[in-house]
């Protein structure tokens, strides 16, 4: 009975609880996608794994490393496997078409990446075509690419119109994998380029190292980095992962702010919200009193007030994590490859559900203090 | 009826005199004053007796009716309602009380919007140990005595001010109190639905035993009472005996069913 009574009061006026639930609504969606782009934000970094580290130039990313530092790092104690990247940078059609593409060593590459799924046909093809490339299928979704497919890229850092023909497309082996790059092989860059400008052959972006033991990460990557100790490139080495979040916190006051946006959305709803209770509340202070007066405890005219604030926070939550997901679809496919991954994640539709819970209860709890606290013959001739 | 008043929290058996007040006053406090409402009241109310209290708007009537009923404490003096002196209750105490003792009919019906009239009268029970369709089958058979057994399913709105005050007498009925007070019941009535209701709390008095305390500034309400007290600036006069309510008889009496309760 105190739930149908609660439940009904939240519907007593109706336009009121629907303006609160549209409110609210909006809110929460807002709070949802707006984490979603923080998450898709770290996703490069969340992919990333600590079982792999990445040796890089130490000056700067856009210095190169020696193609010889391979074998060198190959042989340092705990690396059991080792692949290399250059990132190409260049232009499908417009600049807008913004994707990653990595001149790859690509058999040992695949090998290091086992989360890019390719089946063993398009595997074998991508292998043996020196002028093939792979795309993530999240990519060739984007712009209709298909197994036979040439993709024509403007060189940038590369010079020159550079031809691929698709030979796969992979798939991500779990929700957090890039499945928006272009892979192709190095080997092939590295000759054109060889021929064009042979001062710039044989230069590597980074090595990318599979070790035995992630708990050895630190210590592996000083014993790689001592290896180049007073060389003309030295390297510096750190985890796969602390290597993408470099790249966040280049970023990270944008998604700070997004972050402060995002609770900022919640605490006006909150106040909002707490309007609407205390009007609705005053309202029925002499059916509070009435409830009191008939034996009623305090505990009940609270709990009827908190519950009628619940059911509608809670409500306004439900409909908000429902309309999440095919926003996030739509946000997702409007800005396409920009954010590789995005998808709304469990913890994400958890925190939407707590803050509209979250506001439901503290919402409810100013004006349930005051009409426990009334006295009943106050609230008796309190005119509705 | 004995039975179902078995499964209620026993209640002291009313030894008349069923409510003494013995100089009782009342101030409220507005601000840094003290406003004196009621001075020195001392009267008894016998078991079976329906009493009405009279005077002018602002006398205090509401504030004697609070006293009596524990919505409101006194400033000093004692108030003992079936050999209990209410005073030294604390609030949870008091409620379980009022939820026992005392039966509650206010000028403005005070149901609950949202219920149907069926509900409206469930809801005391809510607060005893009865199942729910022991509380189902009690509402129902009180809406009936009170003549409303059609109109369970129908929400305050839909019923007029007269059937929503046999709502509340419904409802004010349910726990089968002891005493029951009434605070201008029929301030918000035409005459004749005003008239049913006094008919109706006469009934409550005589059929079932019912000890009223009605408030009303209308003499034609009060002369339904067997006696009459009047306040006067906080303070009582003199009490007036009418005999076994005069005023209305019970002939045809508000409906049939009463039987059924
Ligand atoms: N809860 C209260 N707080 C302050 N003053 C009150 C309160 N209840 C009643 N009063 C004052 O006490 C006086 C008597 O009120 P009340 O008992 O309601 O009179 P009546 O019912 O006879 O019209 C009035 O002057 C009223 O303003
Ligand atoms: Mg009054």
């Amino acid at each position: 009975m105190l739930l149908v009574l609660a439940f009904r009061n939240a519907f007593r006026h109706r336009l009121r609880t629907l303006l609160t639930l549209a409110g609210l609504t909006v809110a929460v969606t807002a709070f949802g996608l707006l984490s979603t782009v923080v998450d898709a934000w770290y996703a490069g970094a969340e992919g990333a794994s600590n079982a792999r580290l990445v040796t890089r130039n130490a000056i700067s990313l856009v210095f190169p490393l020696p193609v010889n530092y391979r074998e060198k790092i190959r042989r340092v104690d705990g690396v059991v496997g080792i692949t290399h990247s250059n990132w190409f940078g260049g232009i499908y059609k417009e600049p807008k078409n913004f994707f990653a593409q990595f001149a790859v060593e690509a058999d040992t590459f695949l090998d290091l990446y086992p989360e890019f799924v390719l089946s063993e046909a398009e595997r074998r093809d991508f292998l043996r075509d020196r002028k093939g490339c792979i795309v993530g299928s999240k990519l060739a979704a984007t712009y209709g690419f298909k197994v036979g497919d040439t993709i024509q890229l403007k060189g940038t850092i590369f010079p020159g119109t550079w031809e691929f023909v698709v030979r796969g497309i992979y798939h991500g082996r779990e929700a957090k994998t890039d499945v928006s790059q272009m892979l192709f092989h190095w080997s092939y860059v590295n000759e054109t380029i060889t021929r064009q400008i042979p001062r710039r052959a044989n230069q590597i972006g980074v090595y990318v190292v599979k070790i035995d033991d992630p708990a050895r990460a630190a210590e592996i990557s000083s014993r790689i980095d001592a290896e180049f100790k007073n060389t003309s490139a030295e390297t510096l080495t750190e985890t796969e992962k602390a290597f993408q979040l470099s790249f966040v916190s280049m970023t990270e006051a944008i998604v700070v702010a997004i972050r402060a946006v995002s609770y900022l959305v919640i605490v006006i709803i909150l106040a909002v919200m707490a309007n609407t209770m205390a009007m609705t509340v005053r309202e029925r202070t002499a059916e509070y009193a009435t409830l009191k007066a008939l034996g009623f405890s305090p505990g009940f005219v609270v709990g009827l007030i908190v519950g009628e604030s619940a059911a509608i926070a809670l409500a306004g939550g439900l409909i908000a994590v429902a309309l999440t997901f095919p926003l996030a679809a739509v946000f997702a496919q409007a800005v396409g490859t920009l954010f590789p991954v995005f998808n709304v994640s469990a913890e994400t539709v958890a925190l939407q559900l707590l803050c509209a819970l979250g506001v439901g209860l503290l919402a409810a709890a100013l004006p349930a203090r005051r009409a426990m606290g009334i006295r009943i013959v106050d609230g008796l001739r309190a005119v509705a | 009826m004995t039975q179902e008043r078995a499964t209620l929290p026993p209640v002291t058996p009313p030894a008349p005199p069923l409510v003494q007040l013995r100089r009782v006053a009342k101030a409220y406090r507005r601000g840094q004053q003290l406003v004196p409402v009621l001075a020195d009241i001392s009267f008894d109310i016998a078991a079976g007796e329906f009493l009405a209290l009279m005077g002018p708007s602002g006398s205090g009537k509401s504030t004697l009716l609070n006293l009596i009923a524990g919505i409101d404490r006194a400033s000093s003096g004692e108030i003992r309602v079936a050999g209990e002196d209410i005073a030294a209750y604390g609030e949870a105490e008091l409620a379980d009380w009022r939820a026992r003792t005392i039966g509650f009919i206010f000028q403005f019906y005070n149901l609950m919007p949202v219920l149907t009239a069926l509900e409206n009268v469930e809801l005391p029970l809510l607060l005893t140990r009865l199942s729910r369709a022991e509380r189902r089958e009690r509402a129902a058979a009180a809406l009936a005595m009170v003549g409303l057994a059609e109109r369970m399913d129908h929400t305050p709105s839909e019923l007029s001010g007269g059937q929503q005050q046999r709502v509340a007498i419904a409802r004010a009925l349910i726990t089968d109190p002891v005493l029951i007070v009434a605070d201008e019941p029929t301030g918000d009535l035409d005459r004749e639905s005003a008239h049913d209701i006094l008919r109706l709390l006469q009934r409550l008095n005589r059929e079932l035993g019912k000890t009223i305390v009605m408030v009303t500034h209308d003499p034609h309400a009060a002369g339904h009472a067997h006696a009459i007290m009047h306040l006067e600036k906080g303070a009582l006069s003199a009490r007036e005996e009418l005999g076994d309510g005069v005023a209305g008889g019970l002939s045809g009496a508000s409906d049939g069913s009463g039987g059924a309760y």
